[in-house]
């Protein structure tokens, strides 16, 4: 860094700003709508739960938001051993 | 018929005791008649802030359960006898009030009293709904801070949907107050700004009250700033903000800025 930026360099404020407004433009269009991974979970459980013995804490499903795209994952254990129930 | 004004944040720490203290206070020095009610129930500080702490014998939850009459749970202020205190029980049952209790008590308060202000706990939980349920004005205290700003907004998604006044397809007269704002700071572009807050919550501004020492002189001897240093730079912004809210047609300015020595030799203003 030279003494320059030193007298240029700008406040931390101005990333704060553009966090917040990020963050909330998110937070207010979902506000009043239920909560999409909960429902897709319980959904994806009983899907899986037709033909595979799973307990709850077998399935994960998480969110995670980009800029441009969001992924959904997916992760389900089938234990060992565990019953295939035929469909 | 008075009106009934919720003290919110969401957050905790920003400073809604503070404010209601001295929101109430100011206005009771004008002649108006105000109530403060400590909706905090289980963490009681209003009290502590109002210097009434040792006369407390009867509480909202006993006012709301009928176990005293409200003419005997409000405490009268010393210094201003227009300013009464209803102050929140310490039980630790955090059902203790219940929403036809709490409506009860407003209605009874908001025919004797110019003011009911309603000091909300911190949260988004019951207790904070209850503080804001009946509000006619709610004052959002925010820090320029964040998650303060970020916790103001849910609680604006609260009073939009879970008032009274929403339910019925009004609405609450929402005001933002920030508090603890340091004005040579957010020149220098390191604490958010005024704009930037407004902007981003879209909520007309109450107020400005400077980071000042005097806020914490007050509380420590118990008197709410307005009273006990009414010519602190802190106080008489709060003195200005309760006569916006009011009505009165006041102009916000920026608190006094100091502006160091390299500020004045570069040029930086305020934005």
């Amino acid at each position: 860094m030279t003494l320059f930026d030193l007298f240029k360099r700008r406040g931390s404020a101005p990333v704060a700003r553009e966090r917040l407004q990020v963050l909330l433009a998110y937070e207010r269009q979902n506000r009043n709508q239920p909560d999409l991974v909960a429902i897709l979970r319980e959904e994806i459980m009983a899907v899986i739960a037709r033909h595979i013995q799973v307990g709850q804490e077998d399935v994960r499903v998480a969110m995670d938001r980009g800029d441009t795209m969001s992924t959904l994952e997916i992760d389900v254990n089938i234990p060992n051993g565990g019953a295939l129930i035929a469909a | 018929m008075g009106k009934v004004v919720v003290v919110t944040s969401g957050k905790g720490g920003v400073g809604k005791t503070t404010s209601t203290a001295a929101l109430g206070a100011a206005l009771a020095q004008t002649g108006k008649r105000v109530a403060l009610v400590d909706f905090d129930v289980g963490l009681r500080n209003l009290d502590l802030i109002m210097g009434a702490e040792r006369r407390v014998v009867f509480d909202l939850v006993n006012v709301t359960q009928g176990v005293a009459k409200l003419p005997q749970a409000l405490i009268r202020d010393k210094r201003v006898d227009t300013l009464f205190l209803l102050p929140a029980s310490q039980t630790r049952d955090k059902d203790a009030l219940t929403e036809e209790g709490v409506a009860d008590v407003i209605s009874a308060l908001r025919e004797k009293f110019d003011y009911v202000f309603c000091d909300s706990p911190a949260g988004i939980e019951r207790g904070a709904q209850l503080a804001m349920r009946y509000a006619d004005d709610a004052v959002i205290v925010t820090n320029p801070e964040v998650s303060s700003v970020r916790d103001s907004d849910r609680i604006i998604g609260l009073l939009d949907s879970r008032t009274l006044k929403a339910e019925r397809g009004e609405s609450v007269n929402k005001h933002i107050l920030v508090t603890r704002f340091d004005a040579a700071r957010a020149a220098r572009g390191e604490m958010l700004n005024i704009n930037d807050v407004l902007e981003i919550l879209s909520t007309p501004l109450l107020g400005i009250i400077p980071e000042n020492q005097g806020v914490l002189r007050a509380s420590n001897i118990g008197s709410p700033v307005t009273l006990s240093e009414p010519s602190n730079a802190a106080a008489r912004a709060y003195i200005d903000a309760a006569k916006r809210l009011e009505g009165e047609d006041l102009p916000v300015v920026l608190p006094f800025q100091r502006q160091g020595f390299f500020d004045r030799l570069f040029g930086r203003r305020a934005a």
